[in-house]
């Protein structure tokens, strides 16, 4: 799926070779991809801890909403910015 | 003094052995190479990834020589992925088969980094100096491909390769890599030595450059694309390694800890080894590591430069190879009062076709 043609409908999942994980000595979330690993911040933690390869986006923002009892077109508007930057950066790749 | 608290480090570069069917004439081994006799056991790496993993750590990369040299390479993988640490294999390719490739993935690498001299199969093996190669790296390609792991096809460039930017650019996409390292030779160690030969033109290094925006532009976020630019021609020096002892360590196959790999140029001082003390204790506390962290030890002008805590003075090992003084600002910089010593590099860039002084044991004269 292009960049462009992110909808809700999407099963996000992590590219093989890149995963969230925490670094326990920095007590930080961090996604790590070839050559490079970069901090998720408590947001993008948030949202990546529910990228399952299951989940649908639609799913996720769904929970996210519920969770953080925020409106949700704010929720899904983050999580949109955040996974069209991620599958820019080959870290997440999309099913459905 | 003040004791400072030290950020851990963020990545680690394994070199397992400084054997390599290669001779690439720009390695980045040192000029006298470790044998291998004296190479950490596995034991003993096990317990750098170990430490590695405690310190903060977060990817090793396994390198060399060529790394799957060592036969205990996939335990070594295996080790780190359980540690929780990003495995990368830097590799020449050329002794990688489907059974090696099948340990490997089976232990959990993440990623593999494959280099090649040149598209053009008699360059490149005049480069690599060995016969063969490319063919070998070709399949090892498309190995890692249809196995489905990432895959990053590195090129260094010099004057030799630097016309074919855009074939390489097609040899990644036809072989289904999604990352590219155009990484023009930073000239130390057997770079430095064959500098007259590899250092490109300023003409040379502008079209390398339209020819990576060219890429950029038709690929997309479909390729990621890392440019490395050869400082000399720059005003300005490179942040090397991010700072010294910031955030990279590199273990030498002898189980020496070096800031960078090639650290060892640098007279006067002892390197310590993983054999007489732990990973953590060399980071926070050996005077190597503590000797140009920071900006305490910048000269000037640095030291009243407001780039200092951007380019952290620039690179040691390019001042002392230069300058022959390792704490100089770095001569690349405008700023430097050494700056003449590069320039005068760039007007001897000849244009014979030259020699090559092959990366082996016997080439140290």
């Amino acid at each position: 799926m292009s960049e462009g043609g992110i909808t809700e409908d999407g099963i996000p999942a992590f590219a093989r070779g890149t995963r969230l994980q925490h670094d326990r000595v920095r007590d930080q979330w961090i996604v790590q991809a070839p050559e490079r690993a970069f901090i998720a911040d408590v947001i993008a933690a948030e949202i990546l801890q529910r990228v399952d390869g299951v989940a649908s986006l639609r799913g996720i923002i769904d929970g996210l909403a519920a969770a953080f009892e925020a409106p949700r077109e704010v929720i899904a508007r983050d999580v949109m910015t955040m996974v069209r930057d991620l599958t820019g950066r080959q870290v997440l790749v999309w099913k459905g | 003094m003040e004791r400072v608290t030290v950020p851990p480090p963020m990545s680690l570069l394994a070199e397992l052995t400084h054997r390599c069917p290669l001779q690439c004439p720009y390695c980045s081994n040192p000029l006298v190479l470790d044998p291998r006799v004296g190479e950490l056991s596995t034991v003993e790496w096990c317990r750098v990834l170990d430490e590695a993993a405690d310190l903060g750590v977060l990817q090793v990369h396994f390198s060399g020589g060529e790394p799957m040299a060592r036969k205990d390479l996939p335990e070594l993988v295996g080790h780190a992925v359980r540690r929780g640490l990003y495995t990368n294999l830097i590799t020449s390719g050329v002794l990688m088969d489907e059974a090696a490739l099948v340990r490997l993935a089976e232990a959990g690498l993440d990623h593999v980094q494959l280099s090649f001299q040149d598209v053009e199969v008699v360059s490149a093996e005049r480069i690599g100096g060995m016969k063969g190669a490319q063919a070998k790296k070709i399949a090892a390609a498309r190995l890692i491909v249809a196995d489905g792991m990432p895959l990053t096809l590195n090129f260094v460039i010099h004057r030799l390769n630097v016309e074919r930017i855009p074939a390489m650019f097609a040899l990644a996409e036809e072989l289904g890599a999604r990352r590219v390292e155009i990484a023009h030779t930073q000239y130390y160690g057997w770079g430095l030595k064959n500098r007259a030969t590899l250092l490109p033109t300023r003409a040379q290094l502008e079209q390398s450059e339209r020819d990576v925006a060219a890429a950029r532009a038709r690929f997309g976020t479909w390729m990621a694309i890392d440019f490395v630019t050869p400082d000399y021609y720059a005003d300005e020096p490179k942040p090397c390694m991010g700072g010294w002892g910031r955030r990279f360590l590199n273990v030498a196959p002898s189980g020496r800890v070096l800031p960078c790999h090639a650290a060892e140029t640098i007279p006067g001082v002892v390197f310590p080894t993983v054999r007489e003390e732990t990973l953590a204790g060399i980071w926070n506390d050996s005077a190597l590591f503590g000797m140009f962290r920071g900006t305490d030890w910048m000269p000037e002008p640095c030291r009243s430069c407001h780039r200092k805590e951007e380019d952290w003075g620039g690179c040691r090992c390019q001042a002392l190879a230069l300058t022959g003084r390792a704490d100089a600002a770095d001569p690349v910089c405008q700023r430097s009062p050494d700056r003449a010593v590069v320039d005068a590099a760039l007007r001897e860039v000849d244009d014979t076709g030259g020699n090559l002084a092959y990366r082996r044991v016997s080439g140290i004269k």
